[in-house]
């Protein structure tokens, strides 16, 4: 288990950096875990982001990657709606990378 | 646990022209271990939380209790004579170099503590017969060396005395747990089974909602109703599959396939949201209770949905569990006696094999000419086949010995123009680990996955150099997972590898029947 530091904050992670309170998420947090995987964050990787939060609202789990494929493709245009473009995205792998900058718990199993 | 993350560089070690027993190097993977699972991970699986204070007496009172259990485990303890006939056997041994990732080496950790402890010259004269203490050293070599096998069992394919290298790291590892010493990504993932249904932790409204999205798709690609139906009771056959395939990439081409199959051969299916996983991870860490509770969702799900056939989909080790042991754990085949197992037994159709390998179900479709392909459509690909551990040393598929291996490979004959063989030696019953099975598929072991690979990348380079190899078919959630991880850093592209059904998809006629 570890700790990081927003805005004076002290929020809790499990052992791989992945936020254990949802709740803690904030934009500010968004940034900083990003930074954290040397990813720097775009608008397009915001639309990634919004929709991974969106969905895991509504169904307590991360979409799957063909699910995100195709929500990407609608929103940022079809050239975009393919996993290739989410690993330039989101270099680590669109699931686990998108989902740890998200806030969200880590996608487990053979996956 | 700051202490367990490992800091040194990933990188792949280098493709050898001609693969040779490595130099050693003592120490190479020293240390090197998976998380350690926290306390609210451990007793939601029933394990004390963490390393209970009387470890020493309580681990040695499980092996004692393993080995009266197991007499398997006893005779392997005992049968070894280091003839090193396993030494240069083991994928992690040949890319670390590391002489305790010998499959002999590793046993022995547990040997030496076996002959101290439970042998009378071990009691006697433990210096001359390589017996050791329990120590908390040798407990964190345990954790260690045996989460860096996959239990593989290639080295029990060479061994004379046929030692199953894969039941010493299992009951390791169950006296690790036993003792608050478990990995977290393992009882992570068997936590989830037992509470969501699956190791992915799907909840059922996102499993429909996922399914009729790949409706839509296939209807836009195809202009063809293809179903994935969910709960349907009194559908001929139940598919239970691992729930990477509702989830990730190229997962998801092969359930594509699997509902093309049912939809042109015209038959009833279903999946159950209680039995939305094949995987059982309780056979990864060695524990009976886990295993058969994980197993009995099956039967359940079976019965309320009242179906006539049980088809695993593809899933290395799902379809050992399911092939040599739910007959006895659930019913789904002959063998138990129970109530319950009964009840199934005379519901499910006895004139097909219970269970059935999806690759047998469309085997066995082709040959009756239900169903057909426009193999041209493939034509792009120049195909090989990975034959993943567990379904090729711990089960058969058809009627004849090597069914399991002359299956896929007739399926994927069947569906496409091109396909070659990698270097005999790596294939059939002598197949490496893709380097990411037994429990290990986690990215804090990233840098052992990619060293276990080697071996395989090796004989995937010669087939791509000399025969223009740009597909690799597997049917194993891991191998596919683990390939799409690892590829990229042996220079191939993560879309190579696929499932057997991919290739089914590509290629079958479904407009004509």
């Amino acid at each position: 288990m570890g700790n990081i530091d927003i805005n004076g904050k002290s929020l809790e992670t499990d052992e791989e950096g992945y936020l254990v309170n949802l709740s803690d998420w904030t934009e500010d947090t968004a940034q900083f875990l990003a930074q954290q995987e040397n990813v720097e964050l775009s608008p397009n990787h915001w639309e990634v982001i919004n929709f991974l939060r969106e969905y895991y609202t509504e169904f307590q789990i991360a979409p799957a990657v063909r699910v995100l494929t195709k929500a990407i493709g609608k929103k940022l245009g079809p050239d975009k709606g393919n996993s290739q473009y989410l690993y330039e995205l989101f270099p680590y792998g669109p699931a686990k990378q998108a989902c740890k900058i998200a806030g969200l718990p880590k996608p487990t199993g053979c996956v | 646990m700051a202490e367990t993350e490992i800091k040194a560089p990933i990188t792949a070690p280098a493709l050898r022209e001609y693969p040779c027993i490595p130099a050693l190097q003592p120490g190479a993977m020293d240390g090197v271990k998976p998380y350690v699972a926290n306390d609210k991970v451990q007793e939601e699986v029933g394990f004390p939380g963490h390393l209970v204070d009387d470890w020493q007496p309580k681990a040695l009172a499980k092996m004692g209790d393993l080995l009266g259990r197991y007499r398997s485990l006893k005779v392997f303890m005992d049968a070894c004579v280091h003839c090193g006939a396993c030494s240069d056997k083991c994928q992690y041994f040949l890319a670390s170099g590391d002489p305790k990732n010998m499959p002999v080496a590793r046993q022995d950790l547990m040997r030496s503590v076996y002959r101290r402890h439970f042998t009378l010259a071990g009691k006697l004269f433990p210096g001359l017969v390589g017996a050791r203490e329990l120590t908390k050293e040798v407990l964190d070599e345990w954790y260690s060396y045996y989460h860096q096998c996959s239990e593989c069992r290639r080295c029990s394919v060479f061994c004379p005395y046929g030692i199953d290298t894969a039941e010493v790291t299992m009951a390791a590892r169950e006296i690790l747990d036993s003792v608050g010493y478990g990995q977290k990504y393992s009882n992570e993932i068997i936590a989830k089974v037992h509470k969501i249904g699956n190791n992915l932790g799907l909840p059922g409204p996102a499993l429909a909602n996922t399914l009729e999205g790949l409706e839509e798709d296939i209807k836009e690609d195809t202009g063809i109703d293809v179903r994935y139906p969910l709960d349907v009771k009194g559908a001929e056959v139940l598919l239970v599959t691992p729930s990477a395939d509702f989830f990730a990439e190229p997962h998801i081409e092969s359930l594509i396939g699997y509902g093309k199959v049912f939809h042109a051969a015209g038959i009833s299916w279903t999946l159950a949201s209680k039995a939305s996983e094949a995987g059982n991870f309780g056979m990864f860490i060695g524990n009976y209770e886990h295993l058969r509770k994980i197993a009995l969702r099956v039967r359940e799900a079976a019965l309320e949905l009242g179906v006539k056939r049980i088809v695993v989909g593809e899933c290395g080790h799902a379809w050992r569990v399911a092939y040599q042991f739910w007959n006895t754990l659930t019913g789904i085949g002959a063998g138990a006696k129970d109530p319950f197992a009964i009840q199934l037994q005379s519901q499910l159709d006895q004139r097909y094999r219970q269970p059935m390998h999806i690759c047998e179900f469309t085997w066995d479709l082709i040959r009756q000419g239900a169903i057909s392909f426009d193999k041209a459509a493939n034509d792009h690909r120049v195909i090989t086949f990975h034959d993943s551990c567990n379904v090729a040393r711990a089960s058969r598929m058809g009627d004849s010995p090597g069914g399991q291996f002359e299956i896929p490979r007739a399926i994927i004959r069947a569906c496409a123009n091109h396909y070659v063989e990698m270097a005999p030696g790596t294939t059939h019953e002598q197949t490496f680990c893709c380097g990411g099975g037994g429990g290990l598929l986690t990215d804090d072991l990233l840098d052992l996955r990619i060293k276990g690979a080697l071996p395989r990348m090796e004989s995937l380079r010669q087939a791509a150099d000399e025969r223009g190899v740009n597909f690799m078919a597997t049917i194993c959630a891991i191998c596919k997972a683990q390939f799409t991880k690892v590829l990229p850093y042996y220079g191939f592209k993560m879309s190579m590898v696929g499932g057997v059904h991919q290739l089914v998809s590509t290629a079958i006629k479904l407009g004509d029947k």
